[in-house]
């Protein structure tokens, strides 16, 4: 059997005396989709944020294709092949939208700063490889025409979407999205479902994402995890997950009389 | 995009324009179209020039303040100084060396003080450089090689227009081929958005580190041209107030806009004297330019634009082609700018 792609196993943090999290275990395969759902403050963000180093865990161990990045920088753990998006979003907003993608290419070109102030031929070749990277990467999201505008003038769905694209050019073994359709319309989410398919054969990567819309979790997602007040509460298909009473109770709240 | 014959052919426009621009100056300097004095202010218009711009690149594009430039530029003004004095060798080559050397121990200052400091965010930054440049002072003051506060004398008058221009143009050069690179792009990152940028691999301290010791490089640079212009240094002339000064530069002519810096370190140079008429008055003239284009433009003179000749040639062209479209009757050739 093929060991997982990212191996977390009782994974907890503290604040101050608040278990945020405990006790989170999950193993994602290559190429799996995972949901990750739950009402408000259940812990969700906290779980990418410790799985992408932002915080550090008091509790249990994150292991990536066998390797454990405990006490590894945020950007060291993007490099080894975890990429994030963000709830609020984060672009470079100033920066033109070729550039953010761009930047996240950064590691992928070898250049020295010396051929760079100099501009030796390595320079101007891996520069043009990368625009044609980054173009190619646009493209996915039909972007590719916007490539010179400011990305802060982009319309909110086309923000989150090159948030995605910026998270691609990372070149990761784990995509996590967080909340990837808020505010989107449900043609625009529709049109999002067939881009996270696309670009998890595309780019032979395991997904996990946070999203409140249940159209898009109960269609896309392979197996799903319901977090509350920092426990996992459920875990398993669409079908199953629905179903279950307990999750039931957390989003809706107790029955009367029961 | 950009054809390999069109990257030639703007190395070659730049070559041309900054070649016809030196000896335009060159010209002015030697006919004597203007006094013997204004051609020597061309000298602190050089220098300023290169710390603004060497300024601008932590404080405009890496979005860092911070607030002891005048500290990196003593200290590049004294190693040079020391270095030139100390050793016997032909003006040719211990003048760009003691340039470099100073440059060099200016940059390592940057590291050591940009390594604790650049944790830090906003104001403490500020503190704590402003807290480095008067300890460099106060060292300065105290120690005996460097004269104490009687200062240094007699250093060599290397530092000449021709000498300064290459300066000059190298700065600008190097600043702007570093911002258009890899490097660059993450030191942007940095200044748009520091967890993003981390989150997309970015080693942040480590470019924040390198942008801040690259300004530091080019102020000790500025500074062996400041000490070979006066031949007289004395820690009295590196205090806050000369790193406030750069800093003003920065921010009138726009935070990350090469092209602002070199206007408005040029103008703010050149400014005091032009106004002697005014005598007493015009540093209150001064000032009030200052106030003026902050309440009406914030964004400083060019905001973050960047001249490029190239495309400025490119838009005139166009505007050419159009007018004589008509006359022509021709479609074609359109899109090319």
């Amino acid at each position: 059997m093929m060991s997982p792609i990212l191996d977390v196993s009782h994974l907890g943090i503290d604040f101050g005396g608040l278990q945020a999290l405990d006790d989170f275990n999950i193993q994602v395969d290559a190429k799996e989709i995972v949901g990750l759902i739950g009402p408000n403050g259940a812990g969700k963000t906290t779980v990418f944020n410790l799985l992408t180093n932002v915080y550090k865990p008091s509790r249990g161990s994150i292991s990536l294709t066998g390797q454990d990045t405990r006490g590894k920088s945020i950007h060291a753990v993007t490099q080894s092949g975890i990429a994030r998006t963000f709830q609020n979003i984060r672009l470079f907003r100033d920066l033109s939208v070729i550039d953010n993608v761009k930047i996240a290419l950064h590691n992928g070109m070898k250049y020295t700063m010396a051929e760079a102030i100099l501009r030796l031929p390595r320079y101007w070749k891996q520069e043009k490889e990368s625009t044609a990277t980054a173009l190619k990467l646009l493209d996915v999201f039909n972007m590719a025409h916007l490539a010179n505008e400011p990305a802060g003038s982009l319309p909110y769905g086309s923000q989150r979407r090159l948030e995605i694209a910026r998270a691609l050019a990372t070149n990761p073994r784990v995509l996590l999205l967080d909340e990837p359709a808020a505010g989107m319309n449900p043609s625009e989410t529709q049109e999002l479902m067939d881009t996270i398919h696309h670009i998890r054969d595309m780019f032979d990567i395991a997904i996990i994402l946070i999203e409140h819309d249940m159209s898009l979790v109960m269609g896309i997602c392979e197996r799903i995890l319901v977090l509350n007040y920092g426990l996992i509460i459920a875990q398993g298909t669409p079908e199953e997950v629905r179903n279950n009473p307990v999750v039931i109770e957390a989003y809706l709240g107790q029955q009367r009389g029961e | 995009m950009m054809t390999k014959k069109n990257v030639g052919g703007r190395y070659l426009l730049n070559t041309v324009a900054t070649c016809l621009l030196f000896g335009a100056i060159m010209l002015v300097v030697e006919s004597g179209l203007i006094n013997r004095y204004m051609a020597m202010m061309l000298i602190p218009v050089g220098y300023n020039i290169i710390l603004a711009t060497s300024l601008n690149l932590s404080a405009g594009f890496l979005g860092q303040l911070p607030l002891g430039h005048a500290g990196f530029m003593s200290i590049g003004a004294y190693t040079c100084a020391l270095f030139t004095m100390a050793v016997d060798m032909p003006a040719a080559v211990e003048f760009p060396l003691g340039l470099l050397i100073g440059g060099v121990a200016a940059a390592l200052c940057g590291v050591i003080i940009g390594l604790p400091a650049l944790r830090l965010r906003g104001d403490y930054l500020a503190i704590i450089t402003l807290g480095f440049g008067e300890i460099i002072r106060v060292i300065i003051l105290n120690l005996d090689f460097t004269g104490g506060a009687f200062g240094l004398k007699g250093i060599p008058k290397y530092t000449t227009i021709p000498v300064v221009f290459v300066c000059v143009v190298i700065t600008i050069f190097a600043i702007h081929t570093l911002i258009k690179s890899r490097h660059g792009r993450a030191i942007l990152s940095i200044r748009e958005d520091e967890i993003a940028a981390e989150a997309s691999g970015i080693s942040t301290t480590y470019y924040k580190v390198l942008a801040f010791s690259f300004s530091a490089f080019f102020a000790g640079i500025a500074g062996g041209l400041y000490a070979h212009y006066l031949s007289i240094l004395g820690p009295a002339n590196f205090g806050f107030m000369k790193s406030v000064e750069i800093l003003v530069m920065v921010v009138l002519g726009g935070l990350g806009s090469m092209m602002g810096s070199v206007v408005s370190a040029t103008a703010l140079t050149l400014l005091p004297e032009l106004l002697r008429g005014f005598s007493e008055y015009r540093m209150i003239v001064y000032s009030l330019l200052l106030v003026i284009v902050m309440i009406f433009k914030p964004s400083g003179l060019f905001g973050r634009y960047d001249f490029s000749l190239g495309d400025s040639l490119g838009k005139i062209g166009s505007i050419f082609r159009r007018k004589k479209k008509p006359e022509q009757g021709g479609e074609n050739d359109e899109s090319d700018s």
